[in-house]
């Protein structure tokens, strides 16, 4: 596996690669239809403890539809779901060790912060010293100690979305559903919630499940991510493996940027495949460990920031292509170069601005070179 | 999390632009301040003038009256000749007291039985599927659309002894003896409940259409049934919709006179019949005045305690 090729903590969390290990979530050729819509196809997936999984995708790609399912909002047309080994399949919403953060929030507008948190607690004849006890370890979770008394609609979008998780984590479940929960922040506290999400499924070591439609986020808090793309997983694997292995052009195009180039297998030899993408090129070189025919057609995927530019023609290069700088993104810490290849195709190619603007040698209309290593590429066949 | 977030950011409310605005805005709250005046509070003075009058045989009936050629001293004299006694005669015949209270008993029990039947026909309303609420609004609006005595007078049709009530229950064999229903009080509140439910459905399907329907999934992905969060989040958020629904049928329940005088048997004493026998039968303008102004401030306590609490809770919340 690739897996191996990345750097890897000592000890890392990987239940997935564990054949031992039970899932805790286990959707099993899972099929949901609306009508003659088919939201969710013939699906399979494990989900373990403690993992902070994402599901990923456009919108309409049922990822949310799969995550109602797991709430029991929906239930499969065809297919089972299980949960810790109990078939999930006629059990109704408010039997389900399951808990939900929406997305709109859904705090009750007419109880207090206190309320809302200890309405779950309540549903189970927990006494009262122990809700009381639970809401105040919730609060300071989430440090909204101050507001308790307060209504929803007196709070800021990023306190109720604190409120909110507060309340889907009061009962402790054994799997935390979150429905693009940070949808209505913006950047900044974005950002800084993805870290404490990420700091409070540790602190607890619950199982979470995101739905997103933001890769960033999905790559900062997921443990795994699953590429969702019209009801059907594309890729489940974990965010650097998706970024630096994608097994397929959506993936790809969908996590981070990314320069696609098509062409036809000229020859394999050992571990390096050559493409012909254009007409008078030099066939690029690619490092895979399929045998693909001589031409049938592929594509070489390589991420921007791998990609580096030079007015000079490098010596010994790998992949080489000769191009004009047709635009410039200058985003403050990285500038986008895009430079027009001889077959009119544009590369993207990324470059920390470590120099100050006016020590910066290439500008507009000048003749450069995009060259990588042949690793650098990732080689698709579909 | 900082002291800042806590002072929640105030609403720069804008400046008024210059005088044209300020004049602009003037008018459109001067339109129905002036409807009030002309419409209400001209009547109501005049209403509460002749209360304070003494009926007399004349034309009109009731003394002193008020003539402009006799000028100022003509308004003191007229003044100088007003009393209370209308307003202490309410008070020793108990008629009037007798009144008052069927009148709050029957318009209390048939707000209540229009909001019992009444919550369960906006819900579905406001459950049932997009394409159909449109339709069915029009329905409990059709009614309407014939004149409210003619369907009132129907009512006789329908509950007199050999009525079609009578008939369809003999017929099934539910009862052996036809029922008497027509002039009794049982009547008044079928015709009260049959003529006021529109007013009480409608409020009540404008809050329940609103209703965040994630908000009942949240409780049930709490835990909580389905049955017990209609309990603890449909009713509680549809409190605004009750009130106004109840309010709606309470106050025209109370001065009913239509509904009472058709359907009602001569047992029954409601404020409106009262006020009606007072003005047209025995021609005592001043105490139907009376009775007029006390009724007028019957309804207007609860509804101005009603309003303090509103805002009483509002402060708390804040």
């Amino acid at each position: 596996m690739e897996t191996s090729v990345l750097t890897q903590p000592v000890c890392k969390f990987a239940p997935w690669d564990n054949p031992a290990q039970k899932p805790l979530v286990r959707f099993e050729n899972v099929t949901k239809k609306f009508g003659d819509f088919t939201a969710i196809e013939n699906l399979t997936l494990n989900i373990y403890e403690r993992e902070f999984f994402a599901l990923l995708g456009p919108s309409g790609c049922g990822k949310t539809t799969m995550m109602r399912m797991l709430a029991g909002f929906e239930y499969p047309t065809t297919g089972n779901i299980a949960l810790a080994n109990t078939n999930l399949q006629k059990a109704p919403p408010h039997k389900r060790p399951v808990n939900m953060m929406f997305q709109s929030y859904a705090l009750f507008p007419h109880m207090s912060v206190e309320q809302n948190i200890a309405f779950g607690l309540k549903q189970e004849k927990t006494s009262k010293a122990e809700i009381k006890q639970r809401v105040e370890e919730m609060l300071s979770l989430v440090q909204l100690e101050p507001f308790a008394k307060r209504k929803p609609h007196q709070l800021s979008g990023g306190q109720k979305q604190r409120v909110a998780l507060a309340r889907s984590l009061a009962k402790k479940p054994k799997l935390l559903l979150l429905d693009e929960p940070l949808g209505a922040l913006d950047k900044k506290l974005r950002e800084q919630t993805q870290f404490e999400l990420m700091n409070i499924q540790e602190q607890l070591g619950l199982t979470f499940v995101i739905v997103t439609h933001d890769q960033e986020e999905a790559m900062t808090v997921a443990s795994r991510i699953a590429v969702m793309d019209h009801g059907k997983i594309v890729q489940v694997a974990t965010p650097a493996e998706i970024y630096e292995y994608p097994n397929s052009r959506y993936s790809a195009d969908f996590i981070g940027d990314v320069n696609i180039i098509e062409g036809k297998i000229d020859v394999t030899t050992g571990e390096t495949a050559s493409l012909n993408w254009a007409e008078g090129e030099t066939p690029l070189k690619v490092s895979t460990k399929q045998r693909p025919n001589h031409g049938t057609t592929c594509w070489l995927a390589v991420r921007p920031e791998k990609l580096r530019i030079s007015k000079e023609k490098p010596e010994n290069a790998d992949n080489c292509i000769k191009g004009e700088v047709w635009d410039i993104g200058y985003t403050g810490n990285i500038s986008t170069y895009h430079v027009k290849a001889s077959n009119g195709s544009i590369l993207k190619a990324q470059v920390s601005n470590r120099e100050h603007l006016a020590d910066r040698p290439i500008t507009w209309e000048d003749t450069v070179y995009i060259h990588w290593e042949k690793g650098a590429g990732v080689f698709l066949e579909n | 999390m900082t002291v800042a977030d806590i002072t929640s950011p105030t609403d720069e409310t804008s400046k008024a632009s210059g005088t044209k605005a300020d004049w602009g805005r003037t008018l459109l709250i001067a339109i129905p301040y002036i409807w009030l005046l002309i419409f209400f509070l001209a009547p109501f003075v005049i209403v509460f003038k002749i209360s304070l009058s003494d009926v007399v045989i004349a034309r009109p009936p009731y003394f002193p009256t008020f003539d402009l050629s006799e000028g100022w001293q003509g308004f003191l004299a007229m003044l100088q000749a007003f009393d209370l006694e209308n307003y202490v005669w309410l008070t020793e015949d108990t008629l009037y007291l007798n009144s008052y209270l069927s009148s709050l008993k029957i318009a209390s029990i048939s707000t209540l039985l229009t909001l019992c039947i009444g919550y369960p026909i906006a819900y579905s309303m406001a459950k049932a599927p997009q394409e159909w609420r449109a339709t069915l609004l029009m329905l409990v609006i059709l009614p309407f659309w014939t004149s409210f005595l003619i369907r009132v007078y129907a009512w006789i049709g329908i509950l007199k002894k050999e009525g079609f009530l009578n008939y369809f229950l003999l017929w099934t064999g539910i009862i052996d003896e036809p029922l008497t229903i027509l002039n009794t009080d049982t009547a008044i509140y079928i015709g009260i409940v049959y003529s006021y439910l529109p007013f009480m459905v409608l409020p009540l399907y404008a809050v329940l259409e609103k209703l965040d329907t994630s908000l009942l999934e949240a409780a049930t992905d709490l835990g909580c049934s389905p049955l017990k969060s209609f309990w603890v989040i449909t009713l509680p958020l549809s409190l605004p919709g009750i009130w106004a629904g109840c309010f709606l049928v309470f106050i025209p329940a109370l001065g009913e006179f239509v509904i009472p005088d058709i359907l009602g048997g001569s047992s029954t004493i409601m404020i409106g019949k009262t006020l009606w026998v007072e003005f047209f039968s025995n021609r005592d303008w001043p105490v139907a005045s009376a009775v007029a102004i006390l009724l007028l401030f019957l309804l207007i306590l609860p509804i101005v305690l009603f309003q303090k609490q509103q805002e009483k809770q509002m402060e708390v919340s804040r």
